[in-house]
């Protein structure tokens, strides 16, 4: 409303729009830092408060709990396989989509994005329907004596499922920005393929397939959803750090909770600190390698 | 090491789109041809498939007496240059020159000091002596274009195919550069055959001119040819800024001619 109300004077006396604009800019600015504040910045600061609040000794006791040591030990492991899966995964089909033409390319690029579109619980549940017992493949998978469902490998697959398109999200654009003809340089100069994609192809993502594996790993490591249908909750097996703090929580063991909930919003942290330094860093390769020529 | 390149009745649809209908070009060992178009006229994807870059739906391309289909393109030993040059940005000047040789298999690859010498010499020739630590983002426009020239004739090529080698830079370092790539042209007598829509370069550069039209040769001939006895009237019009400017020229020269004499 104030804003259409000066699109017009704007152009004729600048002057008075100036100062408008300079107030417009604190009062938004002012907005966000607030947003930002309240929104992201108190809970975070909370989680830390919470888990301390008893002192260092209280925190580092909780650590020393064999059933969230194994929490902690589960989703080091699930993010160990789930992302240099998805990391190979995502680039081989970045790679497809950004330098072929097929057939079923808009199909594959919907099917990428699917696990944004859906609900987490329901990419758990598919995999209960599936390798459940009274699932599909139930049946056989009983008598060949494994167990996907409430074990390690159906958390594996709901966290591979649900962070599949971080990698791909970031390399897709990017490797269409830069086309295929320095590859096709390459080839001409006579480098054989694996040579150009690890010489000329790679390096020239990878910026942006570092940052697709920083978030797809903080996903992996703090997706609740998907994982809490396919876990079954069994302490020290199948908990992992999410999972964990919901049940501490529940069973008001509030020090417990914000400990194991600062350990993940600390390694989020971490994973964000990295990012910066190296792009800080690496800021004039990467300002290179973005810049078209 | 310059071979003759025959193109041989070469035809490529897209689609159902026709970009090339039966072009046939015979470039003799060491010549500079330009091939001149507006563009949709198959000019590319012609300089393309020769390189190998496109598959030709049928039609033969012959380096000398080798059939270009039963090589690989590592095979083909193509110098080519891309449009928008293509330099690898990852890779400071001297590795970007030096890709070629390193690509080598093992047997054939020359030593460090060998690939080091060969592109120091490259740079020299290409006049960009000292440059080669800076990456390609750090470089002007003629400068990028001289680097990927000398990235194309480190290996040696049979052939050297430009892509519009002049169409991303300002019309002064445009003139400078075509001269340059002339009297390169002369003292290292590559095949060449290089893609322009741009008249003015193709008459100034090139010792034959092939004219395409909708994915068929025009007219193929020296620039005089041409303007003399142009084939068609698509050519005719498509020159026509030429022939006018050419006519003015005798025109205004007439006089003069007549009074030194």
């Amino acid at each position: 409303m104030a804003m259409s109300d000066r699109v017009l004077p704007l152009a004729h006396t600048p002057e008075r729009a100036n100062s408008e604009t300079a107030l417009t800019k604190v009062i938004l600015i002012g907005l966000a830092v607030l947003f930002l504040v309240a929104i992201l910045f108190l809970p975070l600061v909370t989680v830390f408060i919470e888990a301390l609040r008893k002192g260092w000794g209280t925190l580092f006791e909780s650590f020393g709990d064999p059933d969230t040591l194994a929490a902690i030990r589960l989703t080091l492991l699930v993010a160990a396989i789930a992302v240099p899966f998805n990391a190979a995964i995502g680039l081989a089909a970045s790679w497809a989509i950004a330098k072929f033409e097929f057939r079923g390319k808009n199909l594959l690029l919907t099917l990428i994005d699917l696990p944004f579109s859906i609900s987490p619980v329901i990419s758990g549940l598919v995999y209960v329907l599936l390798f459940g017992a009274q699932g599909w493949l139930g049946p056989w998978l009983q008598a060949h004596d494994i167990q996907i469902i409430f074990a390690v490998p159906g958390i594996v697959l709901a966290t591979v499922l649900v962070t599949f398109p971080f990698v791909a999200r970031e390399l897709i654009p990017l490797m269409q920005s830069q086309g295929t003809s320095e590859e096709e340089a390459a080839l001409l100069l006579g480098a054989s393929g694996w040579h150009t994609f690890f010489k000329v192809t790679l390096p020239n993502v990878k910026w942006a397939l570092l940052y697709g594996v920083l978030l797809c790993n903080a996903r992996a490591m703090g997706e609740f959803g998907a994982v809490s249908v396919v876990s079954g909750h069994i302490r020290g097996l199948t908990n992992t750090m999410p999972l964990h703090i919901e049940i501490l929580y529940n069973e008001y063991n509030f020090v417990g909770a914000f400990a194991v909930a600062s350990l993940l919003a600390g390694l989020a942290l971490f994973t964000l600190l990295a990012k910066t330094v190296l792009e800080w860093r690496f800021a004039g390769e990467i300002a290179a390698t973005a810049r078209r020529h | 090491m310059s071979v003759p390149v025959r193109v041989r009745n070469l035809e490529k649809t897209f689609g159902r789109y026709p970009a090339l209908k039966g072009v046939s070009l015979d470039v003799e060992a060491g010549e500079l041809v330009a091939l001149l178009g507006p563009s949709g006229s198959g000019k590319t994807t012609l300089l393309r498939a020769i390189a190998g870059l496109e598959q030709p739906d049928a039609g033969q391309v012959l380096f000398g007496d080798l059939d270009a289909n039963t090589l690989s393109l590592r095979e083909r030993r193509i110098g080519f240059v891309f449009q928008q040059y293509a330099l690898f940005r990852h890779m400071k000047v001297f590795d970007n020159i030096a890709f070629g040789l390193r690509a080598r298999p093992r047997a054939s690859r020359p030593s460090e000091a060998g690939i080091r010498s060969r592109v120091l010499d490259l740079l020299h020739l290409v006049q960009l002596d000292g440059l080669e630590a800076r990456y390609p983002a750090q470089l002007s426009g003629g400068q990028r274009q001289r680097v990927a020239l000398a990235r194309a004739l480190a290996i040696e090529p049979r052939v050297l195919l430009l892509d519009e080698p002049f169409g991303a830079l300002d019309a002064r370092v445009r003139k400078d550069l075509r001269k340059w790539l002339r009297d390169l042209h002369q003292r290292t007598g590559h095949t060449t055959l290089f893609v322009t829509h741009d008249q003015d370069e193709a008459f100034e550069l090139a010792g034959r001119i092939a004219i395409l039209d909708h994915g068929r040769i025009a007219q193929v001939g020296t620039a005089q040819d041409i303007l003399d006895r142009p084939a068609t009237p698509f050519v005719g019009s498509f020159i026509e800024g030429i022939a006018r400017r050419e006519a003015q020229a005798r025109e205004w020269t007439k006089p003069h001619v007549v009074a030194s004499r």
